[in-house]
């Protein structure tokens, strides 16, 4: 049984709001989804809402991470937002730092940061120096 | 007509246990609602309950994933010098696992997973024990107290 989780085209993005409490197996549903998702709609940036999520644990974590480098290889840029702060507390502690991932505040942080993300592409191409908050 | 039969007419669970049988992911997070209740009723911090049921969601896990679901989860609040908290116990009848503290090494993985299910949950909890026998199966029990 996979309760739906709904997933938003928002201009060249995505944005996935997780409001369920995803076991193992919905998490790779969900995973398969989005990456359908990227590729319907070319999507360039991808924005992964965890506020509502109550815990992260190893495999979900993976799922994260994993779902942004798949993102990565389709040409989108991940940013996760929301992460509350014991659930940010639990991932350390868990040994789960999630190094690679972008991550934002909230939602229109995450847009800002995604804005950055994919100029930052585009400018690199062009061979245009820019700001360097937009690498991490 | 029909009288609706009552909402709160559920049988009545003993007070201070509770055994859910680990079978499937669906169980898992069951066990997490159970133990996020059962904390939130004792006391615990929000803090404290994420910690607690990240830690149970590895060990439920696992049962699924290395004990082929053949597993059980028992939660009980427990009283100790005046102090409460809550115990967890799951047991298993998997393979069990040969080298405990190799097992417990961060990193270690025969799932071709992140390896930090094991070590990670005894990381997060007050009172970790862990019991295995190849062949029989596996009890690993945490507790946590409320702090004060």
């Amino acid at each position: 049984m996979y309760e739906e989780v709904t997933i938003l085209k928002i201009g060249d993005s995505i944005v996935v709001p997780i409001q369920v409490e995803l076991h193992d197996s919905s998490a790779k549903t969900l995973q398969e989804n989005i990456l359908q998702k990227i590729e319907r709609f070319g999507s360039q940036g991808l924005i992964i809402d965890v506020s509502a999520v109550l815990i992260i644990d190893s495999f979900l974590g993976r799922v994260l991470i994993d779902t942004a480098s798949m993102a990565k290889l389709m040409g989108a840029e991940t940013v996760v937002v929301g992460m509350r702060k014991e659930v940010v507390l639990t991932l350390l502690h868990l040994g789960l730092t999630m190094k690679n991932l972008h991550t934002a505040l909230n939602i229109e942080d995450g847009f800002s940061l995604l804005n950055r993300l994919t100029s930052s592409i585009s400018g690199n191409l062009l061979g245009v120096s820019h700001d360097k908050k937009a690498t991490t | 007509m029909i009288k609706k039969p009552q909402l709160n007419n559920k049988p009545v669970k003993p007070d201070n246990s509770n055994l859910i049988p680990i079978a499937n992911f669906e169980n898992v997070i069951l066990g997490r609602q159970r133990v996020r209740e059962m904390m939130n009723s004792l006391g615990f911090s929000l803090l404290d309950q994420t910690r607690i049921v990240t830690a149970v969601s590895e060990l439920a896990r696992n049962i699924v994933v290395h004990a082929g679901g053949c597993g059980e989860m028992i939660i009980s609040a427990i009283e100790k010098n005046n102090k409460k908290g809550i115990e967890c116990i799951f047991k298993d009848q998997g393979k069990g696992i040969a080298d405990v503290n190799m097992a417990l090494q961060k990193g270690f993985s025969t799932s071709n997973s992140l390896g930090l299910g094991l070590s990670g949950a005894k990381n997060l909890c007050q009172e970790f024990e862990i019991n295995s026998v190849v062949g029989k199966g596996t009890q690993v029990t945490i507790r946590e107290w409320v702090k004060r």
